[in-house]
């Protein structure tokens, strides 16, 4: 059989849809200046992500690789190619985790985490990567591992734990061992999930030191490396220390003795390979509650997403038709719009991705009470019908000033956010452009538990923008006193610097408050992928909170 | 001279049995099928879902696989014929054709045996006789000595009385077996004994005849055909000389580089030959034709319809199945010898499960992917497999004809050349490679034939192999490709053919995956870094990610459609377990997919112990003889056990001083190939 047939081609679409009415009619003018130039500043500004991400996935360094490889072991990403299917996509969470921090080099925070098939399965993967000083947990590294484990709870996706590491990095264990959220959670979370039914399997592909050693031990099934896995309370040297005995790792937690005489593993591998393939079989033989599978024939967009690189302009301020970035994005470019007379800087309809009708809420410019209400109706009619929800985020907040408060723009705020906030169906927010203020709120931003949350390499995210910040503090400051403009210039200056510095993606996605930064192309196939993971759980039931009328 | 006469009005044949398998089996169907003759097929418990089963109009089984118990066996094929309602048999060739009490019970069992007369099969079994009868007959015959002392003094006296080379065939021998060769006096004695243990075996004979060994022959026969009513014609002649193991793999007709006035002295030759012993039906009047002087002699006379007879059919547009059951009827020949004609040229190719590099071994196993072209009315495919369907160490490995027709030799040659590219098996090992490197080679193409021509051109025959960068591009391109497919087919089952995870295949985010594909060529690895680029398109390096090329492709079925930088090209692809197969212009180039290390890894401690420290089958087949006992010392170059496979034996000998631990089969076990049949004690491991 042909994969032809499976991948629509257009001209049988066009036999199929002869309806073109919902199919969105772009207004973009391809050889426009303004285009041009936003494409050449979106390219380089991808080029940036990729090659930021080209030095991440080299780990921890050419010689730290040799070392790790010249064992006979594989790399963190070649164990998890190895794991998945052959052709399997890889939803990768966050490669820029720890971008920038503990003096840099910490690449994706020593762990991959992401999601792929196995044996057709969705599953959740967590990859030490040993290279990486030697794969220890950093507080960003917790950070991730905790982000992976949760949102295999909430979309129901088994957890193959793929185990490297020599536990937590010591001179860091403040931000990383006692807190709710720290170290302690993961084993919390495997115990939970484990208990509503989400599989735990752990493979043992290097050290599991102290409280490491609890990953496979807390694992439903769990998989160690012939002379190469160990797990133990406490290594050799701590051994020595505390009992004097003289031990050596493999005769204090190898292989041979947790498969054959303490029982901690279960399965014994020869090596890598061996180990790999073994959890797949694990995983072959877990029964499958899948909620819902793709098998509606889609239309891909009837435009390039080649275009998103030239629509948005890199000033934010300058506006465009969110609609233009739908029509790259979903289905045939097919989009049944709602209310679209009304609140119009919401824009808000239904759309297909990969064939799963989907409710898309984009933003087209700053929210009235109006739009504030027609995005309430609209995510009451999305978690009404279980229809999942993406929101397309780019917004500077909601309308100011003494006729907005007087129309209760707060009030209808509100009512967006409490639809936001109570809504179980799975929730998808890619910021797209500026990330500001109650607007990140209105349009789920992290707090409100999307599924996932990607950002384009352009976007910006903070409390309000860096100039409007520096302007109220500079009022604040200035009160009484007589400023010249050199003054004022000084003093916001480095206000400015700091909300442009933190108020990149970069920023962001080192510390975990996105799942990671996309380049614009990738989008329908990043929103794909999340939402084929998110289907995996069964619908909830949804009870809002009091709406203020 | 005896001849017989028919005078009996026409014979009602309506039903017949063909007491054959494989190609042979399905060719007498067709015609049979054609001419409104039904049909009843005969099998052995090997050939239960074979293709000449299915396609006859009822079947029956004979017996257990092996040939003396089915297919030999005359008293179940007549039983099957009585009970069936046959009026005729089909013996098709080897087996029962030209077997004298077969052919004799069909007579006494009022059954047409679809042959000549029991007495010329006799006549022209024994090689003295059909000798002498030949001499009589004025059909020059070769120097040698046909006599009935066969004491081993008298032998090499008279041998050396010929002339070395000298050769010694058993008398009632045939297809090569129970004949050898001794190129000087001193090999002269191993060689009888040789032949005369093996014809001893084959025949319940061992009487041998000699003859004078021509160094460059040719060998050309010419299809006779004759009826009852005294008619006797020829169809022209065929030439296969270019023999391996003393056994044909490719034929034409006519044969190259022959007047019109050799031609027409052949034939009256052949046809007195027929006339010579009162010959009914179609026969085969062999000639050995020396090279360069032209002269040719009388070497044997087959009493069947050969195997290369649709070359003769191709030439002259006549259906000699036909023409047999008119003749058996007692119809007159369809056509004089006047209304014969020659027209064009056509060559045969047989194709075997062999493997040319190994000294042509014959191989067993399952034919796991086939593809052939469609045949037309110049295009003939004569085979009795299909795809999945086992070739057995039973029988003859051939797994099918391909017969071409062009106006002359060139045009026939091209055709046959292009049909061997499109005849792709993967699966087991086969001669489609050598076959076209045979019919590409500028002698073969100038038509310099004779029986050597193998082992005289070997060098330039088996050249070593190399692959092109395009080909382990392909090879690479392909695994990828099929596992795509695998993974897509997979999510078809589980209704998740859409699931992003599988359209995307291979996407990774904001980088590209980079998949390593290991294979190997013969020994050579190859190491090939395929990037996922998009949708069927992806860079592929061979150099480990120096230099990358842009490929794009996809798979037809089995087709796959690839463009390497710039350039489209189309070729077969079969991917096995560890197995990838490419079939374009060289004919088929297969590579070795790595096995996954712990597979490996478990095979190796399994075999500790030395891979050496035992003696074991060099190809699937029968074991004939045990000649060592657990416990016996034997010395390097002692003979262990004898293997049967194909018509051949096989004598395995130690290859070190050893003391046998441990014998694993028995006299009459199927064993398949590299599997231990004797394992030798550990402490001579170190001596």
């Amino acid at each position: 059989f042909s994969k032809l047939k499976f991948i629509p081609n257009r001209s049988l679409i066009k036999l199929f849809h002869t309806d073109t009415s919902n199919v969105i009619k772009t207004k973009i003018d391809y050889n426009s200046q303004q285009f041009i130039n936003n494409e050449t500043q979106m390219k380089q500004l991808v080029t940036t992500l990729q090659k930021r991400t080209e030095d991440i996935i080299k780990g921890g360094g050419e010689k730290a690789v040799k070392k790790h490889t010249s064992k006979g072991k594989l790399l963190a990403r070649d164990r998890i190619n190895k794991l998945l299917d052959k052709s399997s996509a890889f939803l990768e969470f966050s490669s820029l985790a720890a971008y920038d921090m503990y003096g840099g080099n910490i690449n994706a925070a020593g762990i991959v985490t992401g999601i792929g098939k196995i044996h057709g399965r969705e599953c959740v993967i967590v990859a030490n990567d040993a290279t990486i000083k030697g794969g220890t947990y950093y507080p960003m590294t917790v950070k991730k591992h905790l982000r992976a484990q949760e949102i295999a709870q909430e979309n129901k996706l088994p957890c193959i734990y793929l185990v490297d590491s020599g536990g937590a990095n010591l001179p860091h264990q403040s931000d990383a061992f006692p807190d709710k959220n720290h170290f302690g959670r993961i084993f919390f979370n495997q115990a939970n999930m484990s208990a509503a039914g989400i599989a735990q399997i752990a493979v043992v592909l290097g050290s599991c030191t102290a409280g490491g050693a609890y990953v496979p031990a807390m694992a439903d099934e769990s998989v160690i490396v012939k002379q190469q896995g160990t797990i133990f309370l406490a290594g050799p040297p701590l051994v020595k220390a505390a009992t004097g005995e003289e031990v050596s790792d493999e005769d204090l937690g190898g292989a041979e003795l947790h498969c054959s005489t303490s029982g901690v593993t279960d399965h014994f591998a020869l090596n890598d390979d061996h180990a790999l393939h073994l959890a797949r079989e694990i995983v072959k033989n877990l029964e499958k509650p899948k909620a819902e599978t793709f098998d509606q024939e889609f239309e891909p967009p009837l435009y390039s997403s080649d275009d998103l690189y030239g629509i948005i302009d890199q000033d934010l301020q300058k506006s465009f038709d969110v609609r233009e970035i739908i029509a790259r994005i979903f289905d045939g470019s097919r989009f049944d719009e709602f209310k679209k007379k009304y609140g119009e800087t919401l824009v808000c309809g239904f759309s297909k991705l990969y064939g799963k009708t989907v409710g898309v809420i984009g933003n087209n410019g700053v929210l009235f009470s109006e739009s504030a209400m027609k995005g309430a109706h609209f995510v009451q009619l999305c978690t009404q019908r279980n229809t999942p929800i993406v929101f397309l985020q780019n917004i500077t907040g909601f309308m100011v000033g003494r006729q907005a408060e007087m129309g209760g723009i707060a009030k209808h705020g509100a009512k967006l956010v409490t639809a936001v906030a109570c809504s179980k169906v799975p929730k998808f927010t890619l910021i797209v452009g500026g990330s500001y203020g109650a607007g990140n709120y209105g349009m789920c931003g992290r707090s409100y538990s999307p599924r996932f949350l990607y950002m384009w390499p352009n976007a910006r995210i903070s409390v309000m923008g860096g100039r409007q910040a520096a302007g109220v503090l500079s009022q604040v400051q200035s009160k009484g006193k007589n400023w010249t403009q050199k003054e004022k210039d000084d003093f916001e200056a480095p206000i400015i610097e700091q909300f442009e510095r933190e108020g990149s993606p970069y920023f962001s996605s080192a510390r975990l408050w996105d799942d990671g930064v996309i380049d614009p192309k990738d989008t329908r196939k990043v929103l794909g992928l999340s939402l084929a993971a998110a289907l995996n759980a069964q619908p909830e039931k949804t009870e809002f909170g009091v709406f203020r009328m | 001279i005896t001849t017989r006469r028919w005078n009996s009005t026409l014979r009602r044949i309506d039903k017949l049995l063909i007491a054959n398998r494989g190609e042979i089996a399905c060719r007498v169907l067709r015609t049979a099928r054609r001419l409104g003759v039904k049909t009843v097929a005969v099998y052995s418990d090997a050939d239960k879902n074979s293709l000449h089963v299915s396609q006859a109009d009822e079947a029956y089984n004979i017996g257990p696989p092996q040939a003396s118990q089915s297919y030999l066996r005359g008293d179940k094929i007549l039983e099957v014929a009585h009970k069936s309602g046959c009026q005729a048999i089909h013996p098709g060739y080897g087996f029962l054709s030209e077997n004298v009490e077969f052919a004799e019970n069909c007579e006494k069992n009022k059954i047409i045996f679809m042959g000549p007369p029991a007495s010329a099969i006799r006549d022209m079994g024994i090689k003295s006789k059909s000798k002498e009868i030949m001499s009589k007959a004025g059909v020059p015959i070769i120097g040698g000595y046909h006599g009935e002392d066969q004491d081993r003094a008298k032998l090499k006296a008279e041998a050396l009385k010929i002339g070395f080379p000298v050769m010694i065939k058993a008398v009632r021998g045939g297809g090569g077996k129970g004949m050898r060769i001794a190129l000087t006096e001193s090999e002269f004695e191993e060689a009888l004994e040789s032949a005369k243990s093996e014809a001893q075996k084959a025949f319940g004979d061992s009487v041998v005849l000699l003859e004078k060994f021509v160094q460059e022959p040719r060998h050309v026969e010419v299809q006779v055909f004759a009826d009852m009513h005294g008619n006797a014609v020829h169809l022209f002649e065929r030439d296969c000389s270019v023999q391996r193991r003393h056994q044909k793999i490719i034929e034409e007709a006519p044969a190259p580089g022959i007047s019109e006035e050799l031609r027409a002295e052949l034939g009256a030759a052949a046809v007195r030959a027929a006339k010579a012993v009162g010959y009914v039906g179609a026969g085969t009047v062999e000639f050995i034709l020396d090279r360069k002087s032209h002269n040719f002699h009388f070497m044997e006379m087959n009493t069947r319809l050969q195997v290369e007879h649709p070359i003769t059919e191709m030439i002259t547009g006549t259906d000699l199945v036909e023409w047999q059951i008119k003749v058996a009827r007692g119809e007159k020949l369809p056509l004089t010898q006047e209304e014969i004609t020659l027209s064009g040229h056509a060559f045969e190719s047989r194709i075997y499960a062999e493997d040319p590099s190994g000294g042509f071994l014959p191989g067993a196993g399952v034919l796991s992917y086939l593809s052939s072209p469609q045949v037309r009315d110049d295009m003939r495919i004569e085979t009795g497999i299909r795809e999945g369907d086992e070739v057995s160490v039973h029988y003859d490995p051939m797994i099918a004809k391909l017969v071409v027709w062009g106006q002359n030799r060139s045009e026939s040659l091209l055709k046959m050349q292009s049909l061997l590219l499109q005849y792709n098996v993967a699966g087991l090992e086969t001669n489609v490679n050598f076959l076209l490197d045979l019919v590409r080679h500028p002698e073969f193409i100038s038509g310099n034939v004779h029986t050597n021509f193998i082992k005289e051109n070997n060098d330039s025959l088996f050249k070593n192999k190399t692959v092109t960068p395009t080909q382990i591009t392909q090879a690479a391109l392909s695994v990828v490709l099929k596992d795509e497919l695998l993974d897509m087919k997979n999510a078809m089952g589980r209704n998740d053919q859409f699931n992003p995870f599988v359209v995307e295949s291979g996407f990774r985010i904001n980088h590209n995956l980079i998949r390593d594909v290991k294979m190997k060529f013969k020994d050579e690895e190859k190491l090939v870094k395929v990037k996922f680029i998009g949708h069927n398109t992806y860079h592929i390096s061979l150099d480990e990610g120096k230099t990358w090329s842009v490929v794009q492709g996809e798979f037809n079925k089995e087709s796959l459609k690839s463009t390497i930088d710039g350039i489209t090209t189309s070729v077969n692809v079969f991917r096995g377990d560890d197995v990838i197969a490419i079939f374009d212009d060289s004919g088929k180039v297969e590579f070795n997919l790595e096995k996954p290390s712990f597979v490996t890894i478990q095979e190796d401690d399994s075999s500790a112990g030395g891979s050496l420290n035992r003696a074991v089958a060099p190809m699937p087949g029968v074991i004939d003889k045990v000649l060592v006992s657990a416990g016996d010392q034997v010395k390097k170059g002692d003979s262990l056990f004898v293997l049967i496979a194909m018509k051949m034996e096989h004598v395995v000998k130690a290859d070190r001083d050893a003391v046998i631990e441990n014998i694993y089969f028995k006299v009459g076990d199927n064993v398949q190939k590299d599997v231990t049949v004797i394992q030798f004690k550990e402490e001579n491991v170190s001596s």
